[in-house]
This record gives C-alpha cells, structure tokens and sequence, in this order.
C-alpha cells in the first residue's frame, strides 16, 4: 500500500488571486470626484433656491445622488439599478443615524470649551450666582458629589453582579432562565422610577434626602449594567480551565473563586466602569433623591448634595446666555468623563482577549 | 494501486464521552447557597419596586379608581375642600405614548439602514471605528440630548414643522391651531429618536452580524446583487432581532425624563396633534411636580410612576424574551 502526497505547486506557478469585487484606484477616485461634483452642485441649488440651512443641503444632496445613480445605471438590469439607489439610500440613514450624535459631540466641545477654565474644576458655586462671569464659579462640588455617588453605587454593585454572573455561569441551577430575564428586563426600568423607589423607601425612613440615597437609586440602575457584563466575561473563560481544576481535585467554590474570577479580573473591572459610565449622567433619579447643593458635601448621609447632572440642569433652567455656557462647560466634563471611562473599560476589555 | 489513506479515524473507534457527574460537599452546598441568594437580589428588587410604588400609592387607586387613568386633569386641591383634589395622568399617559411612537418610527429606518450600512458597506476598518462610535453614542447621557435639542435643534425643528403644517396641513393629526411651532410632540419626538437610534442600531448590528455567512456567499454564488442577498437572507434571518431592538428603544423612550422636560410644553388636555406645542409624559410630570407636590399629591405622583413602571416592564419583558431568543443560537 503506498500513499500519494501530492506536492504543492511552486509558487510561481499558482495563478495570483484576483480579487474583482476590490474597488480599483480608478474607481475609488471616480467614487470620490462623484461625490463632489454632487455636492457642488447641490451647494449651488441651494445658494440659488433658498433652500436654507444645512437640512436642506443634505436633502438636495441626497436627491442628486439619487437623480445621478438612476442615470447612471439607466441602461442596466433593473435589479443592478435598484441595488444602487438602495446603496444610497442606506448610505443616508447611516448618515442621518450618525449626524445627531457628531452634531453634540462637536456642539459640547466647541460651547463648552469656552467655559473650561481652571476655576470650573477648583471652585463651587457658594459665593457664585449662574449669572456671574464664566472666569467665577465653577462646578469642583458637582464633580466630587458625582464621584461620590457613582463609588458608593458600584461599591454597593458590584459584588451583587458578580454574584449574578457566578450564578449564571458556574451554577446554572434551576433558576438561570429566570434570573436573566429579570435582569434583562431591569435594565429597562426607567429612571425616575428608580428614583421614585428610594424617594418611598429610604429617604422616607431616614427623612433627609442625602448623598446615599442617590447612590442606592443609581446602584439600581447599575446593577443589571454590571451583571450582564460580568456574565458575558465570565462566558469567555474556556472550560478546559474548569476541567483542569477539577481534574486537580478541587470543589466546585475553589474552582470558582480560584481560578475562574481570577482569570476574569480585568474583565470584572470593565464591568464596574460600564456600569459606573452608564449611570454617572442620570439626572432624574437625583432630582428625587439628593436633589442638588452649591457647595461641599463631603458627607454621603449629610442632606442633600451637589452633582453634575443636577448642577447641569439647573443652570438650564435658569436659562441666561452664562448660565447656559455654564451648562455646555458642565456637559463638556461630563461627556469627557464617560469617554475616559468608556475607553478604559475597552482597554480592560481587550486585555482578557488576548 | 494508488489509495488514499483517510484520516480521519472511523465514527464507531471513538467512545462516547463519560457521563459527568458533580457531587457538592458541604462547602460546595454553602458557596452556592450564597451564589444563588446574591444573584436573586435583582429578582427580588424588581418584587420590591413594584411593591413599595403600589403599597404607597394604594390610597389612590382606592380613591379614584380607574379615573385616575381616564382622566384628564391635575388639581391640587386647597385644602380647606372647597376646590377638591384631582389626580389623573390620561393626557400624560397618551403623550407618553404619542411622543415614544413618533421616536421610534423616525428611529426604526435610520437605525436599519445604519446596522445594515456598517455590517455590509462599509469597509472593514471604518466598521470597527463605527462599532466603537455607536456604543458610545449609545452612553452618552439624557441630559446632553435634551441640552443639544433646547438650544441647537429646537430651530430645526421649527422649520420642518412649518414645512410639515404648509404641506400636510389636511392630515388631522398634523394640522395645528395656533400658529406657534417648537416645543411640540414633534420636536421632542425627533430628539428621542436620536437618542434611541444607536440602541436599536447596536442591537439590529448584533443581529445583523449573526446572519450566516454560508447563507449570504451562497446568495452571490447564485448572482445575487447586495441589495438581493440582504433582502432575501439578512432581512427575514434578523426579523425578530430588530423588533427586539426596536422594543428595547420603545422602553426607553417610555421613561424618558429630561429630555422631553427641557423640549415639551407640559400641558394637560389630550392633544394628537403632533405639531402643537403642548404635551408631556409621565416621568417629565413627575419631575414637574415633585418639589412642590403635598403629600396627597406625592401619593398621586408614586401612582403615577408605577403606572410607567407597569408599563415600561411590560415592553422590555417583551424585548427581553425576543433578544433573548434572536442572540442565543448561533
């Protein structure tokens, strides 16, 4: 009996691999030059008809386009042709789905970067009235007070979702469906119900609004944050490592406590910071829990106390030209706190990955 | 004689796998016992929510009945019974609903078109980017919209409902009485909208991306255009992931609280009319209320959130169930 190894062919003799759907310079710069000549010529419709504003420019825009794509592709296969011009169309409802968020990302940059001077991150507002000048003032006990709140909430969290996560991955027991689903569906609970729920529980029994009390409504909006994540990580870990540790006589708690929440350290750390992005710009439930202060507090259960989102809110209210620059400049460090979180809690992510 | 020789070890040489069997000592029994009660407690808080809000707002349901939810006025009394309390959340109920609706049936085509865009458009490096992009657009707070809507899209608002009243003037629901835009159902729709579109999008794209990808070659393999492959497998595989999706964002424009106070007149009469620029829902009432309310009026406003709580639950079991079931096979 002998065997047959068919040897690979050299190299120089195998066909290069052609890749004909790849978009060619030519074509790509065709792609480009297209788009342009489109927009200038919508630019000048609009400057000739009074169509104002950027709204009615991209709706010119867009109408163009498609005006060019059905010439384009007159002479081919109706079914080449209606691909097309739902390629536009789909190029535009992913333009319009991303616009409004660019829109507040480059809006909260440029208005609030006028207000973002060292005394924004310094001072409170105890000797400063919202109509003041931007230079006076600033939001130091709004930021420390959502500090505050937002440790307190994923201290009291995240030993709750960790759990939650072991029992989701490690136990299974018999009410695994069950305790997803509520999780699942808590994390839709509104807000202000949160807020209306520590309103009737705890500030009713200790009669004081109060820092803590924010914290418990925002651990309730976190908690199911926390414990999706933690059981998404907890998933990844391979079930060889389960093996080997039982295989090595361990008991179900050690194999559990030793070698699985070790392995997913980072992963638990990108859960607590989700959860802790998630709710750090919950204005509602503050509104009915710690309502709002101009100075320090540096005491969870010392009345009520300041924080971002309420302090955001209030100069809106307020409503003069300062008031509202005050109001950007807050959103400003707010969106870059959620930004610095969100990320390192992808450079955290990635780390289990690898 | 040439033979190839396989492999690939015959089926009926490898044996089964040993049945697994675990038994739990006393240390085991005990570690899952505190497992298994830590991760009740989201079970029993969603008991304790609904409890506290019904048990604090009973006295109102006693007194009122079903009025409180068919009808349409809030009055504080003065006290002295001479003017007489009345607590009702119809028109906040509907509103509610009319603005969610509007949100979501903006949201539904942008979030469709931009999971399809980025699962099968774009290039693989602008995917990745957009991915990153979509999942913080989606934690980018409330507050920020609702501050972006009052001062930047008010205005554009505005001039579409002028644009709509001039044009669609003869559709009932769209025609307005007086002649003031802004501040409407519309404008504060359209702002909900764009708050909503990156969570149905990020869930449509999970979706989206499960579809398999045997199924899609197979679709060009056959001469499929894009358009072709995504109608006939993306689509119909994604169907129940996307109302999921959809749902979820309902849920959330259900219990939308500064976002629809900063952008809506809060108004109580019934009002459809989407342009008018009055309306509300429950949790902006809420929020309206609380610092000044008296403690019957609290009662009012407890019953009035577990109303939205009762409500919202009841959408987001609904998306749960589905998500639940479009993600798990693979």
């Amino acid at each position: 009996m002998s065997t047959v190894v068919i040897e690979p062919q050299s190299q120089s003799l195998a066909p290069q691999p052609t890749m004909p759907w790849k978009p060619t310079r030519k074509t790509q710069f065709s792609g480009i030059f297209s788009v342009v000549v489109v927009a200038i010529v919508s630019l000048a419709i609009v400057l000739l008809t009074g169509l104002a504003g950027i709204d009615g420019f991209g709706l010119t825009f867009l109408a163009v386009f498609l005006g060019v794509t059905v010439a384009r592709t007159a002479r081919q296969n109706p079914k080449v042709r209606k691909d097309s011009m739902v390629g536009v169309a789909i190029c535009a409802a992913a333009v319009l789905a991303f616009f409004p968020w660019m829109s507040i990302f480059l809006s909260v940059i440029l208005k609030g970067a006028r207000g973002l001077q060292p005394n924004f991150l310094i001072e409170n507002m105890q000797l400063t009235t919202p109509d003041d000048e931007l230079n006076m003032g600033g939001a130091a006990h709004a930021i420390i007070g959502s500090m505050m709140m937002v440790v307190i909430a994923a201290v009291i969290t995240l030993p709750l979702g960790i759990l939650s996560g072991v029992y989701l991955t490690e136990i299974r027991g018999r009410l695994t469906f069950l305790v997803r689903f509520v999780v699942q569906s808590m994390s839709g609970v509104p807000s202000i119900v949160a807020g209306l729920f520590i309103y009737t529980t705890f500030v009713n029994f200790t009669n004081s609004f109060s820092g803590m009390a924010g914290s418990l409504a925002l651990a309730v909006l976190m908690l199911p944050t926390v414990a999706r994540t933690a059981e998404e990580v907890m998933k990844l870990v391979p079930d060889d490592l389960r093996s080997a540790s039982y295989a090595l006589g361990a008991r179900q708690w050690r194999t559990s406590l030793m070698v699985v929440l070790p392995t997913v350290r980072s992963g638990l750390t990108t859960a607590a910071i989700l959860g802790i992005a998630r709710v750090i710009g919950e204005t509602a439930p503050l509104l009915l829990t710690s309502l709002s202060n101009n100075s320090y507090v540096f005491n969870p259960m010392g009345g009520p106390i300041g924080s971002l989102p309420t302090y955001i809110f209030g100069l809106l209210q307020i409503g003069t030209e300062n008031s509202i620059n005050r109001a950007w400049t807050g959103s400003l460090v707010l969106m870059i706190l959620v930004l610095v979180l969100f990320l390192t809690a992808r450079y955290f992510g990635g780390k289990d990955k690898r | 004689m040439i033979k190839v020789m396989s492999v690939v070890p015959s089926v009926e040489s490898t044996p089964d796998p040993r049945e697994l069997f675990v038994i739990y000592n006393r240390a085991d029994r005990i570690f899952r016992r505190i497992v298994t009660s830590g991760a009740l407690t989201s079970l029993i808080l969603l008991g304790l929510i609904g409890t506290f809000l019904f048990v604090r707002s009973a006295q109102i349901f006693n007194d009122r009945g079903l009025k409180f939810i068919t009808g349409s006025n809030w009055t504080a009394g003065s006290g002295d019974g001479v003017i007489p309390d009345d607590f009702s959340i119809g028109p906040m109920l509907t509103g509610t609903i009319l603005v969610s609706v509007i949100a979501l049936i903006i949201a539904m085509p942008l979030a469709i078109g931009g999971a399809l865009y980025i699962e099968f458009y774009a290039a693989s490096r602008l995917r990745k980017l957009l991915s990153t992009m979509l999942d913080l657009a989606a934690a980018i707070p409330s507050l920020i919209f609702g501050l972006w809507g009052v001062v930047l899209f008010t205005s554009f608002g505005e001039r579409w409902s002028i644009l709509l009243n001039s044009r669609f003037g003869w559709v009932p629901f769209i025609k307005v009485q007086a002649e003031v835009f802004g501040r409407s159902p519309f404008v504060a729709g359209c702002v909900l909208a764009s708050l909503i579109t990156p969570i149905i999008t990020s869930v449509s794209r999970e979706v989206f991306s499960r579809t398999p990808r045997d199924l899609i070659d197979t679709c060009y393999a056959l001469g499929s255009t894009r358009w072709g492959a995504i109608k006939t497998v993306v689509l119909p595989f994604g169907r129940s992931g996307v109302i999921g999706g959809a749902m979820l964002g309902l849920g959330r424009a259900l219990g939308e609280t500064v976002a629809v106070y900063l952008l809506l007149n809060i108004v109580f009469r019934y009002n459809f009319r989407i342009l008018e620029s009055e309306g509300g829902n429950i949790a902006s009432l809420i929020a309206l209320k609380f610092g000044e309310a008296t403690e019957y009026e609290l009662k009012a406003l407890v019953a009035a959130g577990f109303v939205l709580f009762l409500l919202t639950l009841v959408v987001n079991m609904f998306a749960a169930t589905i998500v639940e079931k479009s993600t798990r096979r693979k």
